[in-house]
């Protein structure tokens, strides 16, 4: 089944077409054009369907992607001197990443449209959600890293748009503003960017080129020679946006605070797409990195599956658990590319961005019911308690009767992102773990910390997720009578996106054998790993090595999410556990993880600080020597224009004065004579006849 | 026998008149007829001269031709005393002092 660069042009033309109108004309449109985003990526979804299982059953790309160039985008083709074309690649990983984008936005969209239902910019609202459709499938379909790096941007600016949509509320969320929220996710992950741009100008300066294939093909030709160093620095450089898009520690801290958005905001850029971006990077420019890269890469993503879970564990705003449960999964996929389990990472990928955005729309679609039932009782939430707040899960409980189909899809996707069998997340995580099994503990035994990093975290996944649907589901509703009567399932629009995620979640999606991935799913054969362009490879984890400790990880998470799930069990039910307890014991663990590890702390201490102090420091320099030298510059001009203006009152003036007083004077003498009586003048001429002829006659 | 002198000795003296009367009097008519003295004592001294000359009446040419050019100067000058008057509604040549300096 051929594609042709039509179906590309209309994927990435609807979206930006349904901005621009939306921008300008949206208020006038019925319904405010939410039908006209929707319309455009569900279109969208048809187009990358069609191209999704064109790769699938017809293997569309097998060998050859999709490349379509735009000559002449930059420089100067005539002369060729830094002549870069732009242009369209598909291959399977696109192709995937078209279907999780569009997928996950028209589910999202659809559901804003009740959740977002009245709200004053309801139509700016789904212009910004189509603009960041548009950048991430640029980002997605470009076949270079200028156009990776602009979808990147956009992807940026478009997210700080959504997140800080309710920029007029001071607060959301305790210790949460959303016009601050936006800056920090904008300004974090412009620090990233840094890194990935120069990564990007690195790669170009060594090999000249942009275009994937063509960096590719000039790496493996030993475009850098002896600096396989420089390569790896390249490859931390690219790996530094990913770590900033994708919320790998220490650059995380932007994602919990982007819950400031509205919550199918959240889900977009927590779960399907933004997020993504940073591993689909990684995924796409994944020949270029280096063993020590990559190994690098690893670690950061095991520690931060981990990091991101124990937060997670003591949480309580839904969707802060679910925001560091996201940064803990998203741990799992940069881990699992890590260690050379390339497809498991971007399944993972897959799978996860279909649970997370679930659980974040029937977070959406919890907060949604409380708040309208908190406002039936008459009851006000104050940001300073967790009284009346309706993302507070202690405040939730029991809502299984009042919301029966927010609760099945929760339970489902509970499940999946625990790695209980049957589900996909099952399949995805076991097959990373799987890589990080082999990778760790068969093959290089000093890198033992990553596996054992995933399986922790695959514990703790497992409580906090358990967790989270007992404290908001199960037990009974707290709330006072009159808010009870309002408590009921959200309409249509919000939960058949549920449901259709939900069913997404199932395993027979990916492999009709629910236990394993590697016999019988389209996953492994489908998203091969790209040849390394690096010339020495230390790990390329061979695929009978993870068959080989496959069985041995699956039972080892099994038995991980059972702990996890047992704990959760404990603590609900029995009270055997409680977190309650252990905070009041004033445990220093606790509020180590209740207070994130201050890493928000630490970062307003030095950098924030740091940074405040440098401004200060260069205030000073403005205020004290740049405008002392102004000034003395303007004073010294002054006093030149006083001594030039005294010459000029003094001596020029005096002179022309003087001469002007004198004609005056003179005047005002003689024009005594100027009697205006024509006797006078009669005498003066006849005096002065008289004297004339006395003078002549003598 | 009446000589020259005499002539002009009543000449002088009708001169002399008539600068009296322009710088004496104030009205402006009798100014003007003081001019007409001093011209007419002009005159007479062309005629005069040109009587006592040989073979000449350069001299008396002169006064015809004076005494049309004072005709018309009578008349400009009636019409500016007129002036005055329908200005400052006086002919006191005293009063009309406007360019007095």
């Amino acid at each position: 089944m051929e594609t042709t660069i039509t179906t590309y042009a209309l994927i990435l033309a609807l979206p930006l077409v349904a901005f621009v109108v939306q921008v300008f004309f949206g208020k006038r449109l019925p319904r405010g054009g939410d039908w006209l985003v929707i319309g455009a990526i569900c279109i969208d979804l048809l187009l990358s369907l069609r191209v999704f299982f064109g790769a699938l059953f017809f293997s569309s790309f097998a060998g050859t992607p999709f490349v379509w160039n735009l000559r002449g985008w930059l420089g100067d083709a005539g002369t060729g001197v830094l002549a870069l074309s732009t242009g369209i690649l598909v291959d399977n990983v696109t192709a995937m990443m078209l279907v999780v984008v569009t997928s996950c936005s028209t589910l999202i969209f659809l559901f804003s449209t009740g959740y977002m239902a009245g709200h004053r910019r309801y139509s700016l609202f789904f212009a910004y959600l189509s603009l960041f459709a548009f950048s991430m499938l640029l980002l997605v379909l470009g076949n270079n890293l200028i156009a990776l790096f602009m979808g990147w941007e956009l992807v940026g600016l478009s997210s700080y748009l959504l997140i800080g949509f309710l920029f007029e509320e001071p607060v959301v969320a305790p210790d949460i503003v959303p016009a601050s929220a936006c800056k920090k996710a904008f300004i974090t992950n412009r620090i990233g960017d840094t890194g990935f741009l120069l990564g990007i100008l690195t790669l170009f300066s060594f090999t000249g080129k942009i275009a994937y294939g063509d960096v590719f093909e000039a790496v493996r030709n030993g475009a850098f020679g002896d600096h396989t160093t420089l390569l790896t620095v390249a490859g931390i450089l690219l790996f530094c946006g990913a770590m900033a898009k994708s919320a790998q520690f220490p650059l995380h801290v932007w994602l919990p605070d982007a819950m400031a958005g509205p919550t199918p905001v959240s889900a977009l850029i927590h779960a399907a797409t933004m997020v993504a971006a940073g591993v689909y990077m990684v995924a796409r420019l994944y020949p270029l990195f280096t063993p020590d890269a990559l190994t690098f890469i690893a670690y950061v993503g095991a520690f931060t599956a981990l990091f991101g879970a124990t937060i997670a564990l003591v949480m309580n705003d839904i969707k802060r658990v679910l925001a560091y449960s996201t940064i803990s999964q998203l741990g799992y996929m940069v881990f699992g590319l890590g260690v050379g389990a390339y497809s498991a990472g971007l399944f993972h990928l897959m799978t996860h961005a279909f649970f997370k955005a679930l659980l974040f729309l029937a977070a959406g679609s919890v907060i949604h019911a409380m708040h309208r039932a908190y406002h039936y009782a008459g009851l006000e939430w104050n940001p300073r308690s967790r009284e009346n707040d309706a993302q507070d899960m202690r405040n939730m409980d029991g809502l299984r009767k009042a919301m029966p189909v927010t609760f099945a899809t929760t339970a489902v996707a509970v499940l999946a992102i625990s790695g209980v069998p049957f589900t996909s997340g099952f399949l995805s995580k076991d097959m990373i773990l799987g890589g990080a099994f082999a990778f760790g503990f068969v093959e290089n035994p000093q890198h033992f910390l990553i596996p054992v990093f995933g399986f922790a975290a695959a514990v703790l996944t497992a409580f906090y997720m358990a967790r989270l649907l007992i404290m908001t589901f199960l037990g009974t509703n707290r709330m006072a009578e009159r808010g009870q009567e309002a408590l009921r399932e959200s309409p249509w629009n919000m939960t058949v996106p549920l449901v259709l995620l939900a069913v997404l979640c199932g395993w027979f999606w990916y492999n009709p054998d629910p236990t394993t991935i590697f016999a019988k799913g389209w996953v492994s054969s489908f998203l091969t790993p790209p040849a390394s362009a690096v010339p020495q490879t230390l790990v390329a984890a061979p695929a009978d090595a993870h068959h080989a400790a496959h069985v041995a990880a699956m039972l080892v998470s099994l038995s991980c999410a059972g702990a996890g799930f047992f704990a959760a069990w404990m603590l609900g039910r029995r009270g055997a556990i409680s977190l309650e307890h252990w905070r009041l014991s004033g445990s220093r663990v606790y509020y180590l993880l209740a207070n994130k590890y201050y890493v928000d702390e630490l970062y307003n201490r030095t950098v924030v600080a740091g940074m405040v102090q440098v401004s200060r420091i260069l205030g000073w320099f403005d205020k004290v020597l740049v405008d002392g030298v102004v000034n003395a510059t303007g004073r010294f001009q002054t006093g030149l224009s006083e001594l030039s203006g005294f010459v000029d009152r003094y001596g020029v003036d005096g002179l022309v004065n003087a001469l002007a007083g004198f004609v005056r004077d003179t005047g005002n003498e003689v024009r005594q004579i100027q009697t205006g009586r024509i006797q006078n003048y009669v005498v003066y001429a006849t005096v002065g006849l008289i004297v004339l002829i006395v003078v002549t006659g003598m | 026998m009446v000589q020259l002198p005499h002539f002009l000795t009543v000449s002088a003296l009708l001169f002399a008149a008539g600068v009296f009367a322009v710088v004496t009097r104030r009205n402006a008519v009798a100014l003007l007829m003081g001019v007409e003295l001093m011209l007419n004592a002009a005159n007479l001294n062309f005629a005069a001269f040109s009587r006592f000359s040989h073979n000449s009446l350069d001299g008396q040419i002169f006064a015809m031709l004076s005494i049309v050019t004072a005709a018309a100067e009578v008349a400009v000058a009636l019409a500016i005393v007129l002036n005055i008057y329908r200005n400052i509604e006086t002919i006191d040549a005293d009063q009309a002092g406007d360019l007095r300096g």
